[in-house]
Order: C-alpha cells, then sequence, then structure tokens
C-alpha cells in the first residue's frame, strides 16, 4: 500500500492505496467524486479529463501516487454546491451542449483548460481542433463548440476560474 | 494492471540505484505509453521508478548552435516555448502534433524516445538532425539509439537525461495522422542543415524510423519540391495493416516530403 497526500477540488485529502490504483478510481471510488466518467479506459476518449496542477490530463492514464503532492481539480470543483454554475457548465446548459451528458464532464474540464491556454475569443476552427482527445456519441458537437465559444466568452466576466 | 511497489527518487543517481537494486523494475515518466501498456497486461513491472519528481531535467534551452532539451519536457512546454519556436520552429509543430492536449500535458520527450514507437513523431526530427541523445552513461547518436521496432541502445539502468539538437537552416515536419489513434500513418521531416539534407520518415518503415538517401541528393542540389518530381520510395518492406498498404504509405511518402519542402522554404 503506498500513502498519498493531495488536494482535491481545494480541500486536502489523503488516501492509503494500492499504487495501482489509477487517479480517476481514486477520485470515482475513494472519494466518491462521481462525476468524473471513465468511457473507455483506453487514453482515447476524454471522459476522465481533470485538472492536474491546473493542466488537462486524462485520470484514466495516471496512478494515483504520480500525483501524491499535487493538486487535481474536478468537474465537482468548479462551483460550489447550490451556487450558480460555473460559466462553461451554464453555457453547456444554455446551449444544449450535451444529449446524454456522459462525456461533459470531460468535456467541460478540456474547454475551461483550454480557455486557460487560448484566452476567451476561440474560433470554431480552434476549438474542434482543441477537441481532439474527447468523444461524444451523442451531439455532433457542433453544439459542444458553440457552448464552448460562449462559455470562453462568459468566462472573461466570471470570478470563478 | 499487475501489482508493484512504487519507488519516487529525487535525482537522477537513485533513479539509476533503485533500477540496480530491483531487478525487472521500469521507469516511468508521463507515464502514457506504459500504463496503457501495464493497463493490457502486456507488461508487468514490480517495481515503477517514478522519473517526474526529478528537478531540472525539464529545462529548454540554447547552446551554442544547439537547442537542449531536458528528458522530462513535456510536448506541450516543447510546442508552447518561445525559446522552441524561435530557434527550431518545425520541432515545436511536430510536439503540437502529437496526441491530444491532455496527452501533451503529460507525455515527455525522453518517454517518447525510450519507447521508440514506429509510429511516434519524436524519431523523425532526432534523426533528421542528427541530434545526441544524453544518458546519465554517455552519449549518442541517433544510427546507434534506435535499433529497430521499440528498441533502443538504453541499458535497462540508463535514464535519457537530455536530447541536443543541432539548429537546421530551414526544415519541417508533415504528418498525415492516423484518424483514430493520432499517431503517424506517415509522418516526414525534412531538413537542411549547414552542410547537407536530411529526409526522414517516420509511421512507415517496419523497424522505425529512416531516411530516404535519393530525396536527401536530389534536395541537396536543389531545395525545392520540384526536385522530388519522378522520385519515388519503394513499397516494399514498408508497414500495411488495415490503416493503408506499403503502397499506399509509399505514395504518402513521396507527397508528404514536398509539403514539407514547401512549408520549410515558406518559413522566411
Ligand atoms: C491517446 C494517445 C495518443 C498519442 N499520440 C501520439 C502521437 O500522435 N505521436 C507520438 O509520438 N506519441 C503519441 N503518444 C505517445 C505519447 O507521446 C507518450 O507520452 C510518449 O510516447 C511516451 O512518453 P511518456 O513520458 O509518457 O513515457 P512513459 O510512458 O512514462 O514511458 C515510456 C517508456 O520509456 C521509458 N522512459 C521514460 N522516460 C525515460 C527516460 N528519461 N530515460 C529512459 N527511459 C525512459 C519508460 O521506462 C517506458 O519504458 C500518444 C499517447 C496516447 C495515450
Ligand atoms: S476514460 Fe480516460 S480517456 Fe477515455
Ligand atoms: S452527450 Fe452523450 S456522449 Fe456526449
Amino acid at each position: 500500500m503506498a500513502k498519498i497526500s493531495l488536494i482535491v477540488n481545494g480541500n486536502p485529502v489523503t488516501g492509503n492505496i494500492d499504487p495501482r490504483t489509477l487517479l480517476v478510481q481514486f477520485l470515482r471510488e475513494n472519494l466518491r467524486l462521481t462525476g468524473t466518467h471513465v468511457g473507455c479506459d483506453t487514453s482515447q476518449c476524454g471522459a476522465c479529463v481533470v485538472h492536474l496542477d491546473g493542466k488537462a490530463v486524462k485520470s484514466c492514464t495516471t496512478l494515483a501516487v504520480m500525483a501524491d503532492g499535487h493538486e487535481v481539480k474536478t468537474i465537482e470543483g468548479l462551483a460550489a454546491d447550490g451556487a450558480p454554475l460555473h460559466p462553461m457548465q451554464e453555457a453547456f446548459r444554455e446551449h444544449h451542449g450535451l444529449q446524454c451528458g456522459f462525456c461533459t464532464p470531460g468535456m467541460i474540464m478540456t474547454a475551461v483548460d483550454l480557455v486557460h491556454r487560448k484566452g476567451h475569443d476561440l474560433s470554431d476552427h480552434v476549438i474542434r481542433e482543441e477537441l481532439e482527445g474527447n468523444l461524444c456519441r451523442c451531439t455532433g458537437y457542433q453544439n459542444i463548440v458553440v457552448s464552448i465559444a460562449a462559455g470562453a466568452k462568459a468566462m472573461a466576466n466570471s470570478d470563478l476560474a | 494492471m499487475y501489482e508493484f511497489k512504487y519507488h519516487r527518487p529525487e535525482t537522477v543517481r537513485q533513479a539509476a540505484n533503485l533500477l540496480i537494486k530491483n531487478e525487472d523494475a521500469k521507469f516511468v515518466a508521463g507515464g502514457h505509453t506504459l500504463i496503457p501498456v501495464m493497463k493490457q497486461r502486456l507488461a508487468a513491472p514490480p517495481h515503477i521508478i517514478d522519473l517526474s519528481h526529478i528537478q531540472g531535467l525539464d529545462g529548454i534551452e540554447i547552446k551554442g548552435r544547439s537547442l537542449v532539451i531536458g528528458a522530462l519536457a513535456k510536448h506541450a512546454e516543447v510546442a508552447t516555448s518561445a525559446i522552441v519556436g524561435e530557434a527550431f520552429p518545425a520541432l515545436a509543430e511536430l510536439a503540437a502534433l502529437i496526441g491530444d492536449p491532455a496527452v501533451r500535458h503529460k507525455g515527455t520527450i525522453g518517454g517518447s524516445l525510450a519507447n521508440n514507437d514506429p509510429t511516434a513523431d519524436y524519431p523523425a526530427a532526432v534523426l533528421a538532425m542528427g541530434a545526441t541523445i544524453v544518458t546519465n552513461k554517455r552519449k549518442l547518436k541517433p544510427e546507434e539509439f534506435f535499433q529497430g521496432l521499440f528498441t533502443t541502445a538504453l541499458e535497462p539502468d540508463e535514464i535519457i537525461t537530455k536530447v541536443a539538437f543541432p539548429l537546421p537552416k530551414k526544415a519541417a515536419y508533415i504528418k498525415f495522422r492516423n484518424q483514430a489513434s493520432r499517431y503517424a500513418l506517415v509522418g516526414v521531416f525534412v531538413a537542411k542543415r549547414p552542410s547537407d539534407v536530411r529526409v526522414t520518415v517516420t509511421g512507415a518503415g517496419s523497424e522505425g524510423v529512416f531516411r530516404v538517401e535519393a530525396f536527401e541528393q536530389a534536395l541537396q542540389k536543389r531545395f525545392s519540391p520540384k526536385a522530388l518530381d519522378g522520385l519515388t520510395v519503394p513499397a516494399e518492406g514498408l508497414n500495411s495493416d488495415l490503416h493503408g498498404s506499403a503502397e499506399y504509405r509509399a505514395h504518402l511518402i513521396g507527397v508528404l516530403a514536398k509539403r514539407a519542402v514547401e512549408a520549410a522554404n515558406a518559413r522566411a
């Protein structure tokens, strides 16, 4: 077993885990943060994307022990419980950026990371290129692209990062 | 995934000693090749030695006439580095084509080279530039380092610490992606170096990255896409699979090489 301690959504957490535990398993099964999904488990689909030290990563391809001492943000950490949604979440709701919702946590975490890297004014082309690692089986992507462009703009006037 | 013990060394020396002590151990850097392979149970190392917390192995700097990149530099760091963008834009563009944004936030240049996947991107640039691969033991030239499919000259306890790229006069990398995996179906790197021209190909060779000497000689005389008119690469020995036949790959090499020369020339 391995002892780990890290910050998840701003809170210190600890665990005593088998070293082969994936970060996504630790989040879902130990911390019960089930917003992060496992779609493919083969690094392809992006349903499991979280932020590790502020950067989008696939948590199905990261060992929880490797995140020891680091900071993780999941979809649950974007906005406080009961408080208004994060602007990117709100944009997905407003623009029908989801149907079944399975890919949505990964899409939103990828989109927020994209805004951090490339700013608030994103062309459709840039958004589509950046979604290379996120698969959606329902929407055909069109409304996801629309949602991300709108969410990116809305983030410029929001206190939520 | 099978069970293993996890180690987190702080220095290269500690990491190498851990490997000597624990036979069959494996290093991990970004984990974006090793973890998937372990999940599929194609590898079952009893010990994992995490290199990713060793300080000072992720630098990017110009030293003399070379661009020196630390083994732990992530693809995203190379893609967005102002230093790389200025001195060797073709390499920044190559790094930006690896996988997807999340993969680029984790994968490292050292891991990519140590893995020597026949469809990986970095080997094309390393072979084209004659880059030096520096380890904790020695310095290796690409011709000695790459030894065929997923095989390198690295000894078990040998750690890549950095890669030194001599700077080209002009260069470009054009990649034809496998739409599913995002690796190269074929990728061609063309470099006009101070003394000669090099053309390297990834994705197509059954033994990994290789040079196309006929293209090099033609481009040496005249560095223009026209110089490649009528020249072809034999399909024999190239990869052939459900993604593309050997003939298709051979054809792509010619097309991408011309595009690469054009792109290199378009850079003022
Ligand atoms: C979805 C997906 C798409 C991808 N697409 C591409 C692509 O388009 N093009 C491409 O080139 N690659 C692609 N990759 C591979 C990616 O670039 C990997 O990150 C890279 O090949 C391995 O780097 P790593 O740091 O993750 O290595 P790891 O997985 O940590 O290690 C790989 C191997 O290298 C060894 N190793 C690691 N670092 C060192 C070192 N410093 N010294 C000695 N040995 C070392 C390890 O022991 C291991 O055997 C993709 C990966 C994924 C998951
Ligand atoms: S579950 Fe991680 S990429 Fe699909
Ligand atoms: S909304 Fe169903 S997978 Fe994207």
